[in-house]
């Protein structure tokens, strides 16, 4: 299938202002101005449109809420894959808003709230594993969820401090660290230690399997989160991260990737109260590798193109704000060889937009998943989803509809 | 608005003209003073702290001004329609959050500006987004919580920031009023004791206007119920459900209460219904989050609403989480794509909530007469990546960092 006369934002690569993307067997074929259309192809005109690469948020909460439960700060064994529903209109909402990946995430209320798991949007499936990206080993694709600062604060066996916090994470790892060495000793001829989930998944993260997602937002929160990860050496990803600035030359030295939160205003709580819109500049200036994220339900996947926006208004450079939308989403999941970019062979997961992806006046038309068409602004059903109205925002069945002509975008 | 009020704005005025004695040439390449068409390349003269004229930037060939700003976009100073800005404050936690107290179903004696804190970093950080007026007030939460107040965000202090003393009352229905093991505990107890309410403030001053006598003892509550039951005071009802909606209308209709809906998720399913009832709406926020009772919120209301000819401005409202405050452009901007033009959108927070509120002989355009409160922009508002420069409040320059 052949989009032509697009104007075409590869992610990598300049931007075309003319062309055309191809697309076979859900990968794409090829991406540029002169692309050469096969003659059984099925062609769409995209003139006058704006095509990108689906939309990845590395934090999300849609589709459910699970993970830890209130019995301890740290959970590893639990999965927010166990909780998802995969006819949740959240889904729907998302795809209207360009998205296509996501990493769903358990809460911040807890140290460590459970594994994450990165899923693609497919449409029409019926189960959340049919979602869900896969390990080399077949297994669900996902993270390790963890917070510090005073979200997971509480009353015992909850931390009250930060170095509370700070230590049961610390007597946990440790504790990792002994069903690794068991585990190796096995191969070895030592005897097998009793199956334990939740360690199994620390050990995944202590071998960079598994990236930690950390919630964290005031500097020295973020700086402990930076010495715990050199500590006991798993992976990381920074996010929300409301006070990076203090610590950009900190963050930039480990090496360590930021997801970004933009709200719209500072506070909501003190360790928040110094979040700005520069955040994702001040980081991509010190080379940072920077992504935005929803949080949604936080702010709505629908107007996630808004996040970047508002960085592009404190000084971020457009190129940055498209990857940030994408490619680095992408990367911070290790998904970067498979999507996040239009580039031949990644799977064929793209937006077409009415215009500038940072302007006001610009609607996601249609987003494709893998070369399907996932939302269509054009199909009624997909598009109360878009804007919202009796029946659009929630699971439950519209419970009053269509009593009057002005409820015109109300489900059939 | 009684006499009480109209005396306190009188007085304001006189000591603005007292503290701003300045000629200011505004030059902006587009000026939109919002009731008259865009101006390229105009002029706004102020004067005292008041708008003294507007128009092309020939009309002060050969005139001297004590200062000169240069705007790329000039617009009206914005008017959040409802807020609880100053009353909730940024840190979220009980020592800055003034905006509801629990210990009674009803309250409408408490008043806004005993609470009001005019240096809270909030406030600041909306007027770095346009924003020089703002009703704010008492948040919904309780069946009736308390009074609302107008300000400007100058930060000069609650006489000098003060527009209106007492605006209206916030008054909620739905599940936000209920009260777990009290009343109301529903929707039809709620009604009932907003109905017990306004009948008790009837018969009162129909005895007091019976006797011939005033009213002897005084109780703030009770007086605060009979201006609304007398229609005197402005009842601000936040309703998201299409039915408590509908609820609010027949209280106003039976006791002839001058009723203002606030929020209204659902009001995109009852249009006619609320046009027949000429009641204006402080809509909710164009982002508000579509959970609990606002399950049903869309992003077209506020074009719908519009396009009917329902008086309706945007209001940034309450938030218990984040944003801690909303920026009212935003909110405002998040609808045209949703089919609200700039124009209307430009409307919807400047004359709109100034008209519904009474004060647009103060606020809400370029006129003259006005008071000189401005935002400028280097470019279109609206648009997520241009900025606000600063603004101006009775002729006072706020500079900031392009925001």
């Amino acid at each position: 299938m052949a989009f032509t006369n697009a104007h075409i934002i590869p992610v990598e690569g300049p931007e075309i202002q003319r062309g055309t993307l191809l697309v076979q067997n859900g990968k794409i074929l090829a991406v540029g101005a002169s692309v050469e259309v096969p003659k059984n192809a099925l062609i769409q005109d995209c003139s006058n449109q704006v095509i990108m690469p689906g939309l990845i948020c590395t934090h999300s909460h849609i589709g459910g809420w699970g993970g830890a439960d209130r019995s301890g700060p740290i959970q590893p064994d639990a999965r927010i894959i166990d909780a998802l529903n995969p006819r949740s209109s959240g889904w729907k909402r998302a795809l209207a808003g360009g998205l296509t990946s996501l990493n769903v995430m358990p809460g911040s209320g807890h140290l460590l709230s459970g594994q994450t798991v990165y899923l693609k949007l497919r449409p029409g499936v019926g189960t959340i594993g049919e979602m869900a990206y896969r390990f080399p080993d077949g297994s669900p694709m996902g993270g390790i969820k963890m917070a510090n600062g005073t979200n997971p604060q509480g009353a015992p066996p909850f931390p009250g401090t930060r170095s509370k916090a700070a230590a049961l994470v610390r007597q946990k790892y440790l504790e990792a660290q002994k069903y690794q060495r068991d585990l190796e000793a096995v191969e070895k001829g030592g005897e097998a230690p009793p199956r334990d989930l939740g360690l199994e998944a620390l050990v995944e993260a202590i071998e960079g399997k598994r990236v930690v997602h950390h919630h964290t937002h005031r500097a020295d929160d973020i700086v402990t989160v930076l010495r715990l990860s050199e500590e006991f050496g798993f992976r990381l990803v920074l996010h929300h991260v409301s006070e990076a600035i203090m610590v950009a030359e900190e963050i930039a030295e480990a090496d360590v990737p930021c997801s970004v939160i933009m709200i719209d205003s500072p506070g909501g709580k003190q360790e928040a109260i110094n979040l700005s819109f520069e955040t994702g500049r001040v980081l991509d200036e010190h080379g940072v590798k920077v992504a935005y994220h929803t949080d949604d339900y936080i702010t709505d996947s629908r107007y996630f193109f808004r996040s970047a926006a508002l960085g592009i208004r404190a000084g971020l450079a457009r190129d940055t704000a498209l990857a940030s939308l994408s490619l680095h989403g992408a990367e911070m999941m290790d998904l970067g060889g498979q999507i996040g970019s239009l580039v031949p062979g990644k799977d064929a997961d793209f937006v077409i937009l009415s215009g500038d992806p940072f302007s006001i006046d610009t609607r996601v038309q249609q987003t494709w998943v893998e070369g399907d068409l996932a939302f269509d602004l054009a199909n009624p059903s997909d598009r109360l989803f878009a804007e919202g109205g009796f029946g659009g925002s929630n699971e439950v069945n519209p419970y009053m509809c269509c009593t009057k002509n002005e409820c015109e975008g109300c489900a059939q | 608005m009684n006499t009480r009020h109209t005396f306190m704005s009188l007085f304001m005025l006189v000591v603005c003209s007292i503290t701003s004695a300045e000629t200011i040439f505004v030059f902006g390449k587009e000026i939109h003073p919002v009731t008259k068409p865009v101006i390229r390349n105009g002029v706004v003269v102020v004067e005292d702290g008041t708008i003294q004229g507007v128009g092309p930037a020939s009309m002060v060939d050969g005139r001297e001004a004590d200062r000169v700003i240069q705007a790329s976009v000039v617009v009206p100073g914005f008017v959040d329609a409802r807020a609880t800005v100053g009353l909730t404050g940024q840190f979220n936690h009980e020592h800055d959050q003034d905006h509801l107290d629990t210990s009674e179903a009803m309250q409408p004696e408490l008043r806004a500006i005993d609470a009001y804190n005019w240096k809270e970093r909030l406030v600041e950080w909306v007027r770095g987004f346009g924003v020089t007026t703002v009703h704010t007030g008492h948040s919904p939460g309780e069946l009736i919580s308390g009074q609302t107040c107008i300000v400007k965000t100058a930060g000069r202090g609650l006489q000098d920031d003060l527009v209106q003393t007492c605006w209206g009352v916030s008054a909620t229905l739905g599940e936000g009023a209920q009260r777990s093991g009290g009343s109301p505990g529903n929707r039809s107890k709620a009604v009932a004791m907003l109905r017990q309410a306004m009948i008790a403030a009837e018969e009162r001053l129909k005895n007091r206007s019976d006797s011939g006598e005033g009213n002897l003892f005084r109780n703030l509550r009770e007086e605060m119920l009979e201006d609304i039951a007398s229609g005197e005071r402005p009842l601000i009802v936040h309703a998201d459900r299409a039915f408590d909606i509908s609820a609010a209308l027949r209280l106003k209709e039976e006791f002839g209460l001058d009723v203002v809906l606030e929020s209204a998720a659902e009001s995109h399913g009852m249009i006619d219904a609320i046009k027949a009832a000429n009641v204006p709406i402080f809509l909710h926020p164009t982002m508000a989050r579509g959970s609990g009772e606002r399950l049903n919120v869309s992003f077209t209301t506020a074009a719908k609403l519009r396009k009917a000819g329902v008086p309706v401005a945007f209001s940034t409202g309450y938030e218990a989480y984040v944003p801690k405050v909303r920026v009212l452009v935003f909110e405002a901007a998040m609808a045209i794509p949703y089919g609200l033009s700039r124009e209307d959108a430009l409307a919807m927070i400047t004359i709109e909530p100034a008209k519904i509120l009474g004060i647009q002989d103060r606020v809400g355009s370029i006129e003259p007469g006005k008071d000189a409160d401005l935002a400028f922009f280097d470019g279109d508002p609206f648009e997520w990546i241009t900025h606000c420069e600063g603004v101006m409040i009775d002729g006072q320059s706020f500079e900031q960092k392009p925001r």
